[in-house]
């Protein structure tokens, strides 16, 4: 038999040559190869002694202390999550108020042609006071319920929350979108509640859906804590004041977005 | 026949303990798609050692092994939908890291390169030829400690490709099969077996002259370093 190769030898080596006992006998007697086989194992025995540097057992929880601030509310559900149909509510909703928008704009007779661009900002405005509105009212509604909650016979032990936690969750889609869209128009003052109530509505969407007394008196005191139910109703009062007067323009310049943001 | 039984014992009581984890991960796991993000940490507490000598291993160096440690929990995190609840995370968060520390090795390779001016490279090019040849036989003096042999392999580890790197420490240290070692290299088992096989060769190549028989330095390599042979002899 011909000296093995050096192929031939690791392979055996990692154990996954076919011809394991021909290859085993010819080391027996061949020399050569038997020094060659150990001097790879040499190699790879030297390459074992590098060190790894060692952390301690509380690594794991600093690594956790790290990452915590910069993990989203909620896991990633991939491809699934798009599957949910709450997320199609959401996004179907969404789309219908881009969409009337876009329309309105397009049909929206400018009333001279040095303030087109104003006027189109004012119909997308008005689009998105509603859609807003609406949206805040349904918060309302929650939040309300949840704050006015309680064990419904003396003495029960659980409080199920689940269908709160429902609304909840689908309103979480569209406040995020509103919230990034109130951001980009600079209205600080709205996406500031909007971002308060994302918040609260988290809070509820990631408590458990049964509560004993004790454990919704503390989600109720949180719900208070941000004030966020007055917040809501503050500027849903303010978005339909807007409404209701048709000619009211939105802040064009930016110094009336920080007076606004400011008030 | 005592001494099999205690072994047998032993074993069991591994993989009784492994499949505790395995399903106490299960559970972390669906906790935190349920909205628990607390729940997280038990995973991450439980595997980052792990993933930290992995990433180490790869990166070669403890800030970049750090930040892949860290980012490959951020992306399991993101994408744990996407994870099949009867695999096990531990390996799949391994791939992560490893398929991130890849990424990463080939972009620090690109920088490096990119920051080598054309200057510094026409220099290199005209060198003298003889100047280029390393003088890599070691003295006794300077193979006294183990810190030469370990910079010796921390550059031979460098100069394999980020692909070789990844096949020889997941296969070598980490005793993962050859299919998890392909799946983690976009390749066919066969061209993981091949990429395995390289980079033992280049890493032979590169300190079989350091290297002693039983795998410790070689004090009287200044005059004698062995030299690898051929494919045949």
């Amino acid at each position: 038999m011909k000296h093995l190769t050096e192929e031939q030898l690791f392979a055996y080596r990692e154990g996954e040559t076919t011809q394991r006992e021909a290859i085993a006998e010819h080391l027996t007697s061949c020399t050569a190869c038997r020094t060659e086989l150990d001097r790879i194992e040499a190699v790879l025995s030297a390459l074992d002694n590098l060190p790894v540097p060692e952390r301690g057992p509380e690594y794991g929880r600093a690594v956790w202390q790290k990452i915590a601030p910069r993990l989203p509310e909620k896991a990633g559900r991939g491809w699934r999550a798009w599957l949910e149909p709450r997320r199609w509510v959401a996004i179907g909703a969404m789309a219908a108020v881009v969409a009337a928008a876009f329309v309105a704009g397009r049909w929206s007779k400018p009333k001279d042609a040095g303030a087109p661009a104003a006027s189109v900002a004012q119909v997308r405005e008005r689009v998105l006071v509603v859609a807003v509105g609406e949206h805040l009212g349904k918060s309302e509604m929650v939040l309300m319920e949840l704050a006015n909650a309680a064990p419904s016979a003396s003495g029960q032990k659980q409080i199920n929350i689940s269908a709160e936690q429902r609304r909840a969750e689908d309103l979480l889609d569209a406040n995020r979108l509103y919230r990034e869209t109130a951001q980009h128009d600079g209205d600080a003052a709205l996406a500031d509640v909007l971002d308060d109530l994302e918040r609260v509505l988290l809070d509820v969407a990631h408590s458990p859906q049964e509560l004993t007394p004790a454990k919704l008196e503390s989600l109720q005191k949180r719900i208070e804590a941000h004030g966020i139910l007055f917040k809501v109703r503050v500027v849903g009062k303010e978005l339909q004041e807007k409404e209701k007067t048709p000619n009211s323009a939105p802040p064009a310049t930016e110094s009336e977005k920080r007076e606004r943001n400011q008030a | 026949m005592i001494r099999m039984s205690e072994s047998a014992g032993r074993t069991q009581d591994r993989e009784a303990l492994q499949n505790a984890a395995r399903e106490s991960d299960a559970i972390a796991v669906e906790r935190t798609l349920a909205g628990e993000r607390d729940a997280f940490r038990s995973l991450v507490e439980r595997h980052s050692q792990q993933l930290f000598r992995l990433a180490y291993r790869m990166t070669g160096n403890e800030h970049d092994a750090e930040e892949v440690v860290q980012e490959a929990f951020l992306r399991a995190y993101k994408n744990l939908g996407q994870f099949g609840s009867r695999a096990n995370f531990g390996t799949w968060a391994y791939r992560i890291a490893a398929n991130y520390a890849i990424d990463r090795m080939r972009q620090k390779r690109n920088e490096e390169a990119r920051r080598q001016t054309p200057s510094a490279l026409a220099e290199e090019q005209e060198q003298d030829p003889l100047d280029l040849v390393p003088d890599e036989r070691p003295t006794p003096d300077r193979l006294a400690g183990n810190t030469e042999l370990r910079k010796k392999m921390e550059e031979a580890l460098k100069e394999l490709s980020s692909s070789e790197r990844t096949a020889f420490v997941m296969r070598h240290w980490e005793g993962c099969a050859i299919e998890e070692i392909a799946a983690v290299l976009k390749s066919t088992t066969s061209a993981a077996k091949n990429t395995v096989f390289r980079s033992v060769q280049k890493l032979r190549r590169a300190l079989e002259p350091y290297v002693g028989a039983r795998g410790v330095l070689q004090a009287k390599a200044a005059g004698a370093a062995p030299q690898p042979r051929g494919t045949e002899l």
